[in-house]
């Protein structure tokens, strides 16, 4: 009784707790269960079979490790695209735009909220032989750009594309942390634009900056939708070798294998970098 | 006063490159709403005529009703199931101090950080394992995993905003915990219920890869979008994906509209609520 009203008077596990149970039988659950059946045998539906390690043999032996290959420098290559291309627009929503910050984050969040396959099918339009890109320069120039879909580049331009907002808006609140007074002290002792950059503001927004890369990596890391939609037959990523095993070969230990050493490359990953980030420092700044 | 380096060139080159990165953003939405008035059966441009028949076609049909209903039932209950869960989870992660607070932060945000498509099989290992036949209801489900830690994280950021002292003042006043969470508590979060809300909304009303492995029979507008793009193309794929996006932006349109209509009264009443400012 003692221990319920301490709870009451303070009850940061009392309302932690719906959550906190919800997630345990929706998210936690799920995952150790397909990790139960990453060590049973291949083709079984139960987990009472003695465990093996056949399915990580198998992951070699079969060659997945180029889907998990193609999917690591495809969400690489997109956390380094999108360094350059929010990075200006990042200082500018934080320092420059004043009030119209607000607006620029608007436009840029709104396309979050439609579904990801609509957007990915706006660019099939775009890029289709005879499409918006094909059809323009075919009647204003003569040239011809119907090859352009289906290609490992168009899978890139959806990866970028879908997730630019996750990239920037960590990457805002990362260049707002970076005090004006420390950068002007730097100039005044002599520093170059170059030097301020590296020295000090880089290092001071590395906390959202990191956030956003991570973010970025791993949902790239994990995506479907670009690689099917825009990318045709071009690549199979990792998560289409996840889902077929799980569908259409009704292999669940082997989806269960892929599942695991994703899930595990990805969390790795993000418990490195997070151990180093106060997440309050972050999210409640102001 | 020298604001560190940046000059009037680099500002406006700033301003371009923002631009054109939005409209980068925005080039495939009018791409399909082009793509939903064109008379003919599969997209050529350019547009030899246009047409509003598809229109008609969509509206008219059965099977869309069907769609739109299942989305909006799944991503209504998301909203509210969400909400509730999300409102004390957001407590508990920006408010209260407690001893478990720390690690609670970062496991409760670990669902946004993980691919969905693997969540969704997982899940859809998960509820055949536990012998629950996947519908819509399942989806539901779902959808809530990837969200509630989303609107928590939408919600912290108002709660972290809180002045401990308003609630403290209530309980010395005499209220009961129930007084204070509906009077005092509840009227500060009010901003980042209403965000929280729309996003998830619009997030489950969106959503495809957790849709696809939990939905079973049942299909959402997503998974029926995305089934049509790649098999039985028809124009009422561009035409129904520009319904649901207007769907969503007159929704963001509405609330805005709400919010301005407030901004005045609720600014007076933050005014009269924290003294420190």
């Amino acid at each position: 009784m003692s221990k319920l009203a301490g709870w009451l008077k303070n009850p940061g596990v009392l309302a932690a707790a719906p959550a906190s149970i919800f997630l345990l039988v929706g998210f936690a659950g799920p995952l150790l269960m397909v990790l139960g059946y990453s060590f049973m045998p291949s083709k079984t539906f139960a987990l009472n079979s003695v465990p093996t390690l056949e399915n990580y043999l198998s992951v070699v032996s079969d060659s997945y490790y180029i889907s998990f290959f193609w999917s690591l420098f495809l969400a690489a290559l997109t956390v380094i695209l999108l360094f350059p291309i929010c990075y200006p627009i990042a200082y500018g929503m934080a320092k420059l735009f004043g009030k119209w910050a607000n607006l620029v984050t608007a436009f840029v969040a709104i396309p979050l909220l439609i579904s990801e396959n609509i957007r990915l099918f706006g660019w099939v339009l775009v890029f289709l032989k005879g499409g918006i890109l094909d059809g323009t320069l075919q009647s204003l120039l003569g040239v011809s750009a119907s090859g352009l879909l289906y290609t490992v580049p168009a899978i890139v331009l959806g990866l970028v594309y879908v997730y630019l907002p996750f990239m920037l808006f960590p990457m805002v609140i990362g260049i707002s942390m970076v005090p004006d007074s420390l950068k002007e002290a730097a100039f005044d002792l002599g520093a170059s634009r170059w030097q301020v950059f590296r020295e000090v503001e880089l290092p001071l927004a590395m906390p959202g900056i990191l956030i956003g890369a991570i973010l970025t990596f791993i949902l790239a890391m994990g995506s479907l939708a670009e690689s099917k939609i825009l990318g045709g037959q071009a690549v199979v990523m990792i998560a289409d070798d996840i889902e077929s095993a799980f569908t259409f070969a009704q292999n669940w230990p082997k989806g269960s294998v892929l599942s695991v050493m994703l899930i595990a490359l990805s969390g790795l990953i993000v418990f490195v970098l997070f151990r180093r980030i106060d997440l309050d420092q972050i999210i409640g700044r102001r | 006063m020298k604001t560190a380096g940046s000059s009037h060139i680099a500002r406006k080159l700033i301003w371009i490159w923002t631009y054109a990165v939005i409209v980068f953003l925005y080039i495939p939405m009018f791409a399909v709403i082009l793509a939903s008035f064109s008379t003919q059966r599969y997209f050529r441009f350019p547009i030899q005529s246009f047409t509003t028949k598809w229109y008609t076609k969509t509206l008219e049909s059965l099977s869309v009703r069907d769609l739109l209903w299942t989305s909006i039932s799944v991503a209504a209950l998301v909203t509210v199931f969400s909400v509730l869960l999300a409102f004390f989870g957001a407590l508990a992660f920006a408010r209260y101090d407690w001893k478990g607070r720390k690690l609670y932060q970062r496991l409760v945000l670990l669902p946004i950080f993980f691919p969905q498509a693997v969540l969704g099989l997982a899940l859809l290992l998960w509820f055949s394992a536990l012998g629950i036949t996947t519908s819509w209801q399942t989806a539901v489900f779902a959808h809530m995993i990837w969200i509630v830690p989303i609107v928590i994280l939408i919600m912290s950021i108002q709660a972290y905003s809180f002045d401990p002292a308003l609630e403290e003042a209530a309980f010395d006043l005499g209220a009961t915990r129930w007084q204070v969470l509906r009077e005092v508590t509840l009227p500060i979060l009010a901003p980042g219920v209403i965000s929280g809300s729309i996003f998830a909304f619009l997030l489950s009303w969106g959503n495809f890869p957790l849709s696809l492995f939990s939905t079973g029979a049942d299909q959402t507008v997503p998974e029926w979008l995305y089934a049509k793009m790649v098999s039985g193309y028809t124009p009422m794929v561009p035409t129904l994906g520009s319904l649901t996006m207007s769907g969503a932006v007159l929704m963001l349109l509405l609330v805005y509209l709400f919010w301005l209509a407030t901004g005045r009264r609720r600014r007076q009443a933050q005014n009269s609520v924290s003294s420190d400012d």
